[in-house]
């Protein structure tokens, strides 16, 4: 079977993946000899069948991971119209299993579970794809009982995991894979995708590209969203406002309660259908039937769900960080004089007031405090108390 | 001292002295709120001894252009020069008859000169003595009565149970338990359902101690408390909380009405009295590195367990010892 040939990374599957072409050229060769193995080609050796995809947040390392299953699936390579294709692409082909957490681990029972499923032949008639999208969450139990099965998969499998580094697997994993790591997309290509497929203005493409620094879904969230955009103007303003101990534990408060506030929007938004669809699911309401365990598996989802919405917490708080970070990056490149076009144009008048009043080594200090502030949140420090330290440190470096 | 009212306080020398520093500060208070209530106009100037130099203390005491009746309050007079102290003891002998004048001295050696000479020429001295463990219910029942409120003595006794020694803790325990049962007597069950959760209660009484200046009393505490099982994370919360507050009553803007300034700082009003005490003693910087030292005791508690004691003390003199720093 012939399809034609158009530019890759512009179709099918492969449209949502900006700036990667050099990866979707690799892809796009597996395919074809994935294609070729289940054909019975006998020149196909040592076909890959665990993959580890890289790449830093919003790169699009679990999108490209979909897109390469969807493609495997699909009897065209990956045309993304067909019901493979867009079954796999929602999280529903019967041949490929989507993990993702939003917990802050993979325990090595739902691994079990997975290794038990790559261990059977697929339901159709190509490939059983496993894509693990946090592998970095992995225990290193659980990583253990995953290794067995990357190592010596079966016929059929196919093993995709994510992860921000190759440092957050585990080495004996992913001297397993086959390793592929996405690039930061450059803000031109963010910014086509914007203007040409959500039809959004040229200079808030402009702007969201920039500002996003080459992740994509958060760029589309600033072009859509004026509370985004409102909440990252709050964000870069703070710099310029630590004058006092009392300004930097209030700039701190507001930071916590706008993270918290995005991520209540999120979960406000998925938490009452997913509970809904549980509820009909366990036949809840309907007369006549009491089901068992019912209350169990409900209050499960709600545990869930409140991991979740810590998760997101963090998620948006380390988006802010990631703001901040930028502010302190510009003002840096304008001391050492390289900076053009700064990441925060439109504060460059307090970016430009910073740059002169403080030295480089402050400003190199105070991006120190932001990563060490990373760094506390990992470790579970206090978010309030965590946040605190870090606008001390900011407005008085030491 | 009972209330004073303003003739009692005006013209007149009072000494504070004593080591229990919640006591000292609230004679001081009932000092200036005495001359306050009778001329709202009243100028009232706090120093410390040491920041007296030559000549300060006559300038203090000389009349002001702006208002007939002036409070000054001299604190750790162990610590000002000879020359103003002896303008201090000069003045003693014919007080100005609008001018009320609070001399505090801690206890200790330390200026023990200046205490017995102002004994000798007769002024009014308040003692403020560490109450007897017995003692303590007797003090939280004057507490809640001080706020409206009644409370029985086997509640009172309850209290001093859960919460421990630290006045500063009891008195603020008794405003907010006789301002959320508005008017009802507070009984043993009210005492329980509040403070029945022991190890917290327990940690603020550290963190009190600590955020008070006194490492012995945090220190000691923390030791009971740990040996009881309280969370190490609850620790560092307490200190957190008790620090921002702090943080965010010192930047607070001046003049506003207590009711204000609570909602500015995020504190129940009750709570303004522990801080006003508090905040003698710290500067922005000194409260920075505290903060500072808290969140690292934190990650330290959260990370390596075995380490929790060490992290806490180690977190205790370093909030202590920031308090000094200017
Ligand atoms: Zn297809």
């Amino acid at each position: 079977m012939t399809v034609e040939n158009p530019p890759v990374g512009r179709q099918g599957v492969w449209a949502d993946l900006v700036g990667q072409e050099p990866i979707v050229a690799v892809l796009s060769m597996a395919v074809d000899t994935a294609s070729a193995a289940l054909a019975g080609d006998p020149s196909v050796t040592g076909m890959s069948h665990a993959w580890l995809f890289t790449g830093p947040p919003g790169s699009g390392r679990s999108n490209a991971a979909r897109a390469y299953a969807a493609a495997l699936e699909c009897e065209r390579g990956g045309c993304g119209e067909c019901s493979e294709c867009r079954t796999t692409l929602a999280g529903s082909h019967p041949d490929v299993t989507l993990v993702r957490t939003e917990q802050l681990s993979i325990k090595v029972d739902e691994v079990r579970e997975l290794v038990r499923k790559a261990a059977m032949s697929p339901t159709g008639r190509r490939w059983q794809v496993l894509v693990v999208e946090d592998a970095d969450r992995l225990t290193e139990q659980a990583a253990d009982a995953l290794l067995k099965s990357v190592e010596e998969p079966a016929a059929r499998t196919i093993w995709l995991l994510c992860a921000p580094t190759i440092e957050d697997v585990v080495p004996t994993i992913r001297s397993r894979c086959r390793m592929l790591s996405l690039r930061t997309p450059p803000p031109g290509a963010v910014a086509a995708v914007l203007t040409e497929r959500d039809g959004v203005p040229e200079d808030v493409a402009t702007f969201a590209a920039r500002a996003s620094q080459g992740h994509i879904g958060r760029a589309r969230a600033l072009a859509a969203d004026e509370a985004t955009r409102s909440r990252r103007r709050d964000v870069l303003a703070l710099p310029s406002r630590l004058h006092d101990i009392g300004a930097c534990v209030m700039a701190a408060a507001q930071l916590i309660e706008a993270a918290d506030e995005e991520a209540a929007a999120i979960a406000d938004r998925l938490d009452p259908a997913e509970r809904a669809g549980l509820e009909q699911a366990l036949g809840v309401g309907t007369r006549g039937v009491r089901v068992r365990g019912a209350a169990a598996s409900l209050k499960e989802l709600a545990d869930q769900h409140k991991t979740r919405r810590k998760r997101f917490q963090r998620d948006a708080l380390d988006r802010s960080l990631t703001d901040l970070m930028s502010f302190y990056r510009d003002v840096l490149m304008l001391q050492t004089g390289s900076g053009v076009v700064l990441v925060n144009e439109e504060v460059r008048r307090d970016v430009e007031a910073m740059a002169h009043r403080e030295s480089a080594e402050n400003t190199l200090r105070r991006i120190e405090a932001i990563l060490e502030c990373r760094e506390a949140l990992e470790g579970n420090v206090a978010p309030l108390l965590a946040v605190e330290s870090l606008m001390l440190d900011l407005a008085r470096p030491e | 001292m009972a209330r004073p009212r303003a003739a009692d306080v005006l013209g007149r020398v009072t000494l504070v002295t004593g080591p229990e520093e919640f006591l000292a500060e609230r004679t001081v208070r009932t000092v200036i709120d005495a001359v306050r209530t009778a001329d709202a106009e009243a100028d009232v100037t706090q120093v410390d001894g040491a920041e007296l130099g030559s000549g300060a203390f006559s300038e203090l005491t000389s009349p002001s252009l702006f208002s007939t009746s002036r409070v000054v309050v001299v604190r750790q007079v162990q610590d000002a020069p000879e020359e103003p102290v002896a303008g201090l003891l000069r003045y003693a002998e014919s007080p100005d008859d609008d001018l009320a004048l609070v001399v505090v001295h801690p206890g200790g050696q330390k200026g023990r000169g200046v205490v017995d000479k102002l004994r000798k020429i007769g002024v009014v001295e308040v003692k403020s003595e560490t109450p007897k463990q017995y003692e303590l219910p007797r003090f939280v029942t004057a507490e809640v009565q001080a706020e409206g409120g009644s409370i029985g003595e086997e509640a009172a006794a309850a209290l001093v149970d859960a919460i421990g020694p630290d006045l500063r803790a009891l008195s603020a325990a008794g405003g907010q338990l006789t301002h959320d049962s508005g008017g009802e007597p507070i009984t043993v069950d009210v005492v329980r359902r509040y403070f029945g959760g022991r190890a917290e209660v327990k940690s603020f009484a550290v963190a009190d101690a600590a955020i008070g200046g006194d490492p012995a009393r945090s220190l000691e505490q923390l030791r009971w408390a740990m040996g009881n099982g309280v969370a190490p994370v609850l620790m560092t919360s307490a200190f957190a909380s008790g620090l921002r507050a702090l943080a965010r009553y010192v930047s607070a803007p001046r003049g506003l009405k207590d009711n204000d300034l609570a909602r500015e700082v995020g504190v129940p009003p009750w709570k303004l009295r522990t801080l006003r005490t508090q905040a003698r003693g710290w500067s922005q910087t000194g409260l920075a590195a505290a903060i500072k030292a808290v969140a690292r005791a934190d990650a330290e508690v959260k990370g390596a367990a075995d380490d929790a004691d060490h992290a806490l003390e180690r977190m205790v003199l370093a909030v202590t010892g920031a308090r000094t720093t200017r």
